[in-house]
């Protein structure tokens, strides 16, 4: 156990010296770093939010919305197939998650049949065979009346796709924020967690975050209090206008155009009135499509509607045609500028509730930080001096081995490129604490085995083979403990999870091997008669 | 240099044990009565809420006027409590009824009544989908890890070893949430990452001790149960105190200059490694004899060597 070669002292000194390495860039700022040959190591870790300030917003996909939409669009497809073909019909409406519908004319029951299974769609990647996935059933459970169901799978499929989408956006709308590094990811089925470092306005980026942002163009039929008594209508529907008090506008259901065929928005100046607008820029097709719609209904009015909120509904004055236009709207600067970022992102595919919020601020998190330095060092400091009172000289070996497992953790932490979180210096911490154990256990067997009469070389040797086992064994059982906070914990947790596991590991290559090493040299060098402990 | 525990201790731990196993009992039964009668102090991370941290500019803060402030916006059983220098201060919410969104509503009705006057430092929200799914989780994170190292600890050692350093760490886990229970403390995820790093803690002193044991089974096979065990438990004492010392040591030093955000994750450890110290000792041991390891398991083998660890000890 005491003898090493000269190769395996080279490696451990070596590994020992990559270890402080690849630490040394936490202590410069990045802008020295930045300056450093390429080949230095200038990786560092990554502070979490509780540490840095910021925020962590779970997002939850509203599936009952989702669903109800759905159930929407399908009564109006088989409103819409049914009307194409005249096939006469009666009592269309929709349960939770079905559509009802019965064919009057005995004659065209065949018709509606293949044309109401010409609604179905395959949401599966057939290309290379495997079961296709419908996304609803067709049903007569009676002569001429036919119900269409939304399948659980084509559900689940269309929550997967929201979920992707969402994300994708809301990637596209934090970028602009222009804050460092957020991280987007996916949660469980239906769940989106968003973190972003170092933000201040939370409170933007909430908003940000869950307006849906679609915008649709529509012709106006009438507008003022008059538009709730008239006649309802399946073409039409009432939507209110964002004023003060909100005046009902009855509007043509169909967009004309939507935000889909937009290819910019910048918040600017109107040059009449001076107040903030957000102009945009159709694609080409839209161009084309605004410029055919606006020539023919010169003379009247148009909504432009923002969530089902009509934000400006101007009177066509000339065909527009080079494709561009404005949207005034009580606009503060501010309220302009987030508008002409959610369009320029495009809108979620589904409406998103903020189910967990998380944020800290810069202050607290720079507080954390000087509390956990702080607690850090005390802790080492104590469990130092408690060392070198209990083993003396061995006591020191077991310091400087754990002191270099302080620098292993954060060299891997910063490799990894991993996240420190304020439960991650508790980690540390602790495992300051912990990596003794094993030089405790070592010693404490080297004292006992010295005891029975054995000479110091034979003791030692003995002491660290009998430990190891058991170090083994209590080292993996915390490992069990720290894996499973990692795989089932949230967040910071995880960081405190990381870092315990990371201690422990590398704990067993410096309290036994570099230990071990410095015993070694010390009795090679000193030959003493006895161990002093 | 420095020692806690003398050289060659023979404290006759087993002939306590029916001392101690009361002890243990009692409190177990206690922690269980206290359960049932007091509750756990949940925290929003379990039961949904608000959690907004704040900090008065310029001063102390007015708690009282706060807490009327608040209270005005009848938003359930707000809880005001002030920490650290004075001008800190810690509000709750309950659940609002209405949903996730609900949640959302009444944190920007704070935000608003707070107004100027206070630096907003930390929100938490978490709305009643989250807190089921983390209550959930947190209930499978405590059973998996002791499955987990029931397996592990059946491959290496005898079944009984296995069994009864789950039992063990059950122990610990029961008391050290009957101290929650008994101080009210706010229950949260960090105290279940705590109770969760307790569950390695108490398992790794446990180990060494069962490692002990094992290795004495190995050396003298004719040595009656108790009295090998006493001789393994006296053996460890040293190491054992020693690093429930060092690992106690740093975690206070967390406690005392870690700052707030993790007071409770620290006094919950604090708890969990004078528990899991008392068990690994006198509680993680007997149970051998219970589980009928070896020459013990006969009521008179154990009565005999009872005996004689008795004689020993006499001094």
């Amino acid at each position: 156990m005491l003898y090493f070669s000269r190769w395996k002292i080279i490696a451990i000194v070596a590994v020992c010296l990559a270890g402080i390495l690849f630490t040394l860039p936490n202590f410069f700022s990045r802008e020295t770093l930045a300056g450093l040959p390429s080949w230095v190591p200038a990786r560092q870790m990554t502070l979490g939010l509780d540490l840095q300030g910021g925020a962590h917003v779970v997002l939850e996909v509203d599936t009952p919305a989702l669903v109800k939409d759905r159930v929407e669009i399908l009564r109006d497809d088989v409103r819409r197939v049914l009307r194409e073909d005249r096939i006469g019909y009666t009592g269309l409406g929709s349960q939770q998650t079905s559509v009802q519908v019965r064919i009057t004319d005995q004659n065209q029951i065949e018709k509606a049949t293949t044309k109401l299974n010409g609604l179905i769609q395959n949401l599966a990647d057939t290309t290379f065979g495997g079961k296709p996935v419908n996304d609803l059933t067709v049903e007569a459970p009676e002569p001429g009346l036919f119900r269409l169901t939304l399948t659980q799978a084509g559900l689940d499929h269309r929550v997967r796709r929201a979920v992707e989408q969402s994300i994708e956006v809301i990637r596209r709308r934090v970028d602009q924020l222009g804050t460092t590094e957020p991280s987007i990811a996916r949660q469980g089925a239906n769940r989106i967690l968003v973190q972003v470092p170092g933000l201040q306005d939370t409170d933007r980026l909430k908003a940000i975050l869950q307006q849906t942002a679609r915008l649709t163009f529509h012709m106006v039929e009438d507008r003022g209090p008059s538009v709730l008594e008239g006649a309802k209508s399946s073409d039409t529907e009432v939507l209110y206008t964002n004023d003060p008090t909100p005046v009902p506008v009855l509007i043509q259901r169909r967009a004309m155009l939507t935000g889909e065929e937009l290819v910019d928005a910048q918040a600017t100046f109107s040059q009449q009135s001076s107040e903030a607008v957000v102009s945009f820029r159709f694609n080409t097709s839209g161009a084309q499509k605004f410029a055919t719609i606006s020539q023919q209904n010169v003379g009247r009015p148009f909504a432009i509607v923002l969530d089902r909120t009509v934000i400006s509904d101007p009177v066509i004055r000339e065909p527009i045609l080079g494709g561009s236009g404005q949207i005034s709207g009580n606009f503060t600067v501010q309220s302009a500028n987030d508008l002409a970022l959610l369009l320029r992102a495009g809108a979620l595919p589904a409406t998103l509730t903020i189910v967990e919020e998380r944020t800290v601020g810069p202050g607290l998190g720079a507080d954390s930080i000087a509390a956990g330095k702080l607690a850090t060092v005390i802790g080492g400091v104590a469990v130092i001096v408690f060392m070198v009172a209990s083993y003396g000289l061995l006591g020191i070996f077991a310091n400087v081995a754990m002191i270099i497992n302080v620098f292993f953790t954060f060299a891997i932490l910063s490799s990894l490129g991993a996240t420190l979180s304020l439960p991650g210096i508790a980690g540390i911490a602790l495992s300051i604490g912990m990596a003794v154990d094993a030089n405790v256990l070592i010693y404490e067997r080297v004292r006992e085995e010295q005891r029975l009469g054995r000479s110091a070389i034979s003791a030692i040797d003995t002491g660290f083979t009998r430990a190891i086992g058991t170090i083994t064994d209590s080292n993996l059982t915390t490992l069990i403990a720290a894996a499973v906070l990692f795989f089932l914990g949230t967040g910071p947790i995880r960081g405190f999870a990381v870092t315990l596991a990371i201690g422990n590991i590398t704990s067993f290559f410096t309290a036994v091997t570099v230990t071990r090493l410095m015993v070694a040299l010390w009795v090679r060098h000193y030959r003493p008669a006895r161990v002093p402990l | 240099m420095l020692r806690l525990i003398p050289d060659d201790t023979k404290i006759p731990f087993m002939r306590w044990r029916s001392v101690t196993f009361t002890i243990s009992v009692c409190l177990l039964v206690l922690t269980v009565l206290a359960w049932g009668a007091m509750g756990i102090n949940y925290g929003i991370d379990f039961t949904g809420g608000n959690l907004i941290e704040v900090r008065h500019k310029g001063g102390p803060a007015d708690l009282s006027e706060l807490r009327k402030v608040i209270g005005g916006l009848e938003l359930g059983e707000a809880q005001v409590q002030g920490f650290g220098q004075g001008d800190d201060v810690m509000i709750r919410l309950p659940e609002q009824p209405g949903g996730d969104a609900a949640q959302q509503v009444a944190l920007n009705k704070v935000k608003d009544k707070l107004g100027d006057a206070y630096e907003i430092r930390r929100t938490e929200v978490v709305g009643p989908s989250v807190s089921a799914d983390l209550r959930r989780d947190g209930a499978i994170a405590v059973v998996v890890s002791l499955g987990l190292v029931l397996i592990y600890l059946w491959f290496r050692f005898e079944w009984q070893f296995a069994i009864g350093a789950v039992l063990t760490t059950a122990h610990d886990i029961v008391l050290t949430m009957g101290v929650i229970i008994i101080f009210q403390l706010q229950f949260d995820l960090q105290s279940l990452a705590a109770v969760l790093t307790i569950v390695g803690y108490s398992l790794n002193d446990t180990v060494v001790v069962y490692d002990r044991i094992r290795e004495s089974l190995r050396k003298y096979k004719k040595m009656p149960l108790p009295e090998l065990i006493d001789l393994s438990i006296n053996q460890t004492l040293s190491r054992t105190i020693c690093t429930a010392l060092t690992t106690f040591m740093a975690v206070l030093a967390l406690f005392v200059f870690g700052g707030e955000a993790l007071r409770g994750f620290n006094f919950t450890m604090l708890v969990g490694i004078l528990i899991g110290t008392y068990s690994s000792i006198v509680v993680s041991a007997p149970m051998l004899i219970f589980l009928k390891l070896r020459t013990g398991g006969s009521p008179e083998g154990v009565a005999k060597s009872d005996a004689a660890a008795a004689a020993k000890a006499r001094p």
